[in-house]
């Protein structure tokens, strides 16, 4: 009798524990789960667009593959975030000094309307001689942006003016192409500078 | 309150020297330190400019424009980043210092936006930049143009 009710108060709550636990799944991780705030990058290989550099080479995702990758989006018409991101991004290159040497840094524009591969040239010119300049036809640089889970907006500020809001964060892939994590807008160098030799250190684990 | 008093016996001595006191009480008590801006490439992109603004009175004062020879539109505006990442910038409006307190403008947040510029903006060189206040106070202050790539006004 009293085993019984031993039993029973068990499986009351081995019941009660994978109730909890079937809860716990819907709202983490099932049907219940809210929307992501910020969806990931696909990887680079699963990535699908056409576009030029600023030294007039044709490029795509596979330029990318076989070096760790940190990327980011803007336009050259920015006054404020985009030098601030390019300066930056100097600044952790020049940080990590020789190891940031086998990585590729591109800027993408979000303008390819005013962003030229001229402009685009003369812009990326100022900067860390390491950051590539990319630009190309609008539906590509969509895809792009698709690709990135980035966003990007025209915005008109009067007498035919407008400026872009656009997804300010510094990707980082391993040289395999898989994002590894991202940096965001104007974070601390001692919290960046960690993050980009994480994505240098999967590419080594990677080739041994 | 000492400061104050003290103030008070300048203006009284200044008046009584035949001196006229400014009549604005607010921005003589404006004090802007580190003003630095960044290099332009030509004139058609705009330029932006930093800067931090410290109200020292015991009065509050309230930002409304600026004024530059530099630029037909200066404004100041600010960039806002949302928890997506996505970054957009947009005219600030007036912006109240109260008595004490300092208002950074610096990247990634408020800045003055040097709209239509008349000429480009040439590391080395300075402009002026007035700072225009509700009670019809200014404050002029020669703003030093640093590399494209600067990052503070240490660069």
């Amino acid at each position: 009798m009293r085993r019984r009710a031993i039993l029973g108060y068990g499986a009351a709550g081995v019941g009660a524990v994978a109730l909890m636990l079937f809860v716990g799944w819907w709202q983490v991780d099932g049907p219940g789960a809210p929307a992501p705030v910020g969806q990931r990058p696909v990887a680079l290989t699963e990535m699908d667009f056409r576009l030029t550099d600023h030294e007039d080479n044709a490029v795509g995702p596979e330029t990318l593959i076989g070096r760790p990758t940190m990327a980011f989006f803007g336009f050259t018409y920015c006054p404020d975030v985009c030098p601030t991101t390019l300066s930056d991004i100097s600044g952790w290159l020049d940080d990590l000094g020789d190891e940031a040497d086998e990585m590729n840094v591109v800027f993408i524009t979000v303008d390819p309307e005013r962003d030229t591969v001229e402009t685009m040239a003369e812009y990326v010119g100022y900067f860390h001689p390491a950051i590539r300049g990319w630009t190309g036809p609008e539906e590509q640089i969509a895809r792009v942006a698709d690709g990135f889970r980035a966003t990007y907006e025209r915005v008109p500020t009067g007498s035919g003016d407008y400026t872009m809001n656009h997804t300010a964060s510094v990707f980082l892939f391993a040289a395999s192409g898989r994002f590894v994590t991202m940096i965001d807008y104007h974070e601390p160098r001692e919290f960046a500078v960690p993050k980009i030799r994480r994505a240098l250190e999967e590419e080594m684990e990677g080739a041994t | 309150m000492k400061k104050h008093t003290l103030t008070g016996t300048l203006a009284a001595l200044l008046t009584l020297g035949g001196l006229s006191v400014p009549a604005l009480a607010g921005p003589e008590d404006v004090v802007v330190v580190n003003a630095w801006s960044r290099a332009s490439i030509g004139m058609n992109r705009p330029g932006a400019a930093y800067m931090t603004i410290r109200n020292t009175g015991d009065e509050p004062v309230t930002l409304i424009g600026l004024a530059t020879p530099l630029a037909m539109m200066p404004e100041i505006h600010e960039t806002k980043t949302n928890a997506e990442g996505v970054s957009s910038m947009s005219p600030a409006g007036e912006i109240a210092i109260a008595p004490g307190e300092s208002v950074a403008l610096e990247p990634g947040g408020l800045h003055a936006m040097l709209m239509r510029l008349q000429e480009p903006m040439t590391e080395g060189e300075t402009f002026p930049l007035t700072l225009l206040f509700d009670d019809g106070g200014e404050v002029t202050v020669e703003v030093p143009i640093l590399g494209i790539a600067a990052r503070g006004p240490e660069d």
